[in-house]
């Protein structure tokens, strides 16, 4: 029997009126109430955001979070992936560890890098122990900015590499063996295999990664929040300041907006520059 | 100089045994055919020689140089894969030209030598597509033209026609058979259809099990195999094993009376086409069920006392199904084999 053209619809029905109902009505709301001036629409919320004393630092450290973060989390998952790929015993085990901080959530890991890097936590506790140090040295308040950002790097690592190589390493699964082998035979090195074989035919899924880890880099805050409090401001911080401690929700709603188009740009820009030919695949 | 040396070579995966203790060599130039029926080790063999699986013990020398431990890059071949292995992400030229470009050829070289590879296998109208647009046939061309465009020393292919119709197969193993025994290129070419392997091959190793039951030239092996299993593998239609008992040195079948090596039951092979067909009380009795005209021949499938035996009458005959024949043999085109074993009695 043929389906009926409109069972597909029927059946997403439900998870489309969720998504509208949850996602779509306060995306709405946020954005009438970032151009909402008292008397109808009005720039004002997003004026006050651009002049705000915080807002090119925390435009600038989400920037170089992201641009510092991602390329080091996608080459290291690449890494790790293609590691694993190589293993024979123990894979499972050993990609368990390793997505091990998929479960803790964000405040927890950016608490657990604090308890290490904190004036008086166990970095400096071992660096004094053995004598290179002579007391507490800080790192993460903001005379100390560099070292804050390098600590906010290595925990966002920590915390968000795995899910970059999960989706790595379902990709690098379903590229037959037969195509490296077949580069074995004709004489390619290892890097030409990877650079000519393994890279274009894991595109779709570089693509997924990037994007999804992208979006959520953008989006960081707890880490940040647990390790510098307001010493390294970020967009979405600052949107956090501007809701609860300055009660203005609509500069709040304003960085929310920009937040979700950086997003929406990276996405776009990602499925432009990375795009699949269906025809070169499979 | 790059003829090939199997020395002992064996591979089991975990507790399944794959191969065992396989020994031959492949002269320098020559074209030797891997037959046999599907699973028997054939793929694992050629995977060997090319490196690709690493033996359990034995080893492989190509051209006077142990290549036992070397990678495949390193051992100076190419490969038809029997999955093809067509890189999806690359036009055809490209995957043409790979193992070109991997020893740094120059532009106008690899032009050159892909637009050859795919005049011989008659895909140059699709170079600029990309795999995903060939059909099966199409693609398998494509691995076979990556392979001569590198014009190896050595090449191994694995079942390199077994998606192209009757005739372009035909025309290919032609085409592939002079080309190859032009450069002097020694090959290994796997297959399990048998009348490719006769057709083409200097020599034909017939597997089975894991094991090479026979090697020899394809006459030899299409007339004399070395066992049971060899006769009714190769050859179409496959040898006919009639079961007697021999007394005296001599083996009777109704009027026919054959000279035997040993007494007790003994099996009787014979090719069809070496059947003369006599009246009933001049031969052995052979009554036939059912006549094909096979265009080129007759061909009658029938019994011989118990056994199921072809043989092939010329195409005008009449014959009709029922009736029985007499049918005279040769001694020198038969075999004898050991129920037993299944072995082929050495000797006459
Ligand atoms: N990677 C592997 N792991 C375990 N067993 C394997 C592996 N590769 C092959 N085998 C086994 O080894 C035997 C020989 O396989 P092989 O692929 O060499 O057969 P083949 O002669 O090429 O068959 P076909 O004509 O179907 O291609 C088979 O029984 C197969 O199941
Ligand atoms: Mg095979």
């Amino acid at each position: 029997m043929l389906q009926p053209r409109w069972l597909p619809y029927l059946l997403i029905a439900p998870s489309v009126a969720f998504l509208a109902a949850l996602f779509l009505v306060p995306l709405g709301q946020t954005i009438l109430l970032s151009v909402d001036g008292g008397q109808g629409f009005s720039l004002a919320n997003y004026a006050r955001m651009a002049g705000d004393l915080n807002f090119p630092t925390a435009l600038r450290n989400t920037f170089a979070l992201v641009a510092v973060v991602i390329p080091l989390q996608v080459a290291l998952a690449l890494v790790m992936g293609l590691m694993l790929q190589k293993m024979t015993r123990g894979r499972e085990l050993v990609l368990w560890i390793w997505t091990i901080p998929l479960g803790v959530s964000d405040l927890a890991a950016g608490l657990v890098w604090l308890a290490i890097l904190q004036d008086s936590g166990y970095l400096n506790t071992l660096l004094f122990q053995i004598g290179v140090i002579s007391g507490p040295t800080a790192y993460l308040n903001s005379e100390t900015p560099v070292a804050l950002f390098f600590a906010v790097v290595l925990a966002e690592i920590w915390r968000a590499t795995a899910i970059v190589l999960i989706i790595l390493v379902a990709g690098i699964q379903l590229i037959p063996k037969g195509f490296g082998e077949a580069a074995d035979i004709f004489g390619a090195s290892p890097w030409t295999k990877f650079r000519r074989i393994t890279l274009p035919l894991l595109k779709p899924s570089l693509q997924s990664a990037l994007i999804l880890r992208t979006v959520l880099a953008f989006e960081v805050f707890a880490v940040v929040y647990a390790l510098g409090g307001r010493n390294f401001p970020i967009l979405v911080g600052e949107a956090y300041t501007w809701q609860n401690e300055n009660q203005n929700y609509g500069v709040a709603a304003a960085y929310a907006v920009l937040v979700m188009a950086i997003s929406l740009a990276a996405t776009i820009i990602y499925l432009k520059a990375l795009r699949v030919d269906p025809e070169t695949q499979g | 100089m790059a003829g090939i040396l199997i020395d002992k070579v064996a591979k089991q995966f975990g507790n399944a045994v794959a191969l065992q203790e396989i020994s031959f060599t492949v002269e320098d130039g020559e074209f030797v055919a891997l037959l046999g029926p599907s699973g028997c080790g054939k793929t694992t063999l050629l995977r060997i020689i090319a490196g690709l699986e690493v033996q359990s013990s034995g080893k492989v020398m190509i051209g006077e140089r142990d290549v036992s431990s070397l990678k495949p890059a390193q051992r100076g071949l190419a490969m038809v894969f029997q999955n093809y292995a067509v890189f999806p992400h690359m036009t055809v030229f490209e995957n043409v030209a790979f193992g070109l470009r991997m020893k740094g050829a120059d532009q106008a070289r690899v032009e050159a030598k892909v637009r050859k590879a795919a005049e011989l296998l008659h895909i140059e109208q699709y170079l600029e597509r990309f795999p995903a647009k060939l059909s099966g046939g199409q693609r398998q061309r494509v691995a076979v033209a990556r392979a001569l465009a590198v014009e190896p020393a050595v090449l191994l292919m694995d079942e390199p026609l077994s998606n192209l119709d009757a005739l372009l197969r035909l025309e290919m193993r032609a085409e592939l058979r002079s080309v190859l025994r032009e450069a002097g290129t020694t090959t290994i070419y796997v297959t399990h259809d048998q009348t490719e392997a006769m057709g083409l091959a200097d020599r034909i190793a017939v597997m089975q099990g894991g094991h090479i039951v026979q090697i020899g030239a394809p006459t030899e092996v299409y007339s004399r195999p070395a066992t049971r299993f060899v006769g009714g593998f190769v050859g179409s239609p496959p040898m006919n094993f009639v079961n007697t008992v021999a007394a005296s040195g001599q083996a009777r079948l109704g009027g026919l009376t054959l000279a035997s090596p040993v007494d007790g039951p003994i099996v009787l092979g014979f090719r069809g086409e070496d059947a003369k067909l006599t009246d009933a009380a001049g031969g052995a009795p052979f009554t036939v069920r059912v006549a094909e005209p096979m265009g080129s021949h007759l061909l009658l499938t029938g019994r011989i006392g118990d056994d199921l035996a072809r043989v092939v009458a010329p195409p005008a005959a009449r014959i009709a199904a029922g009736e029985t024949l007499g049918l005279a043999l040769d001694p020198a085109r038969i075999v004898w084999i050991d129920p037993e074993t299944g072995r082929t009695h050495p000797g006459a």
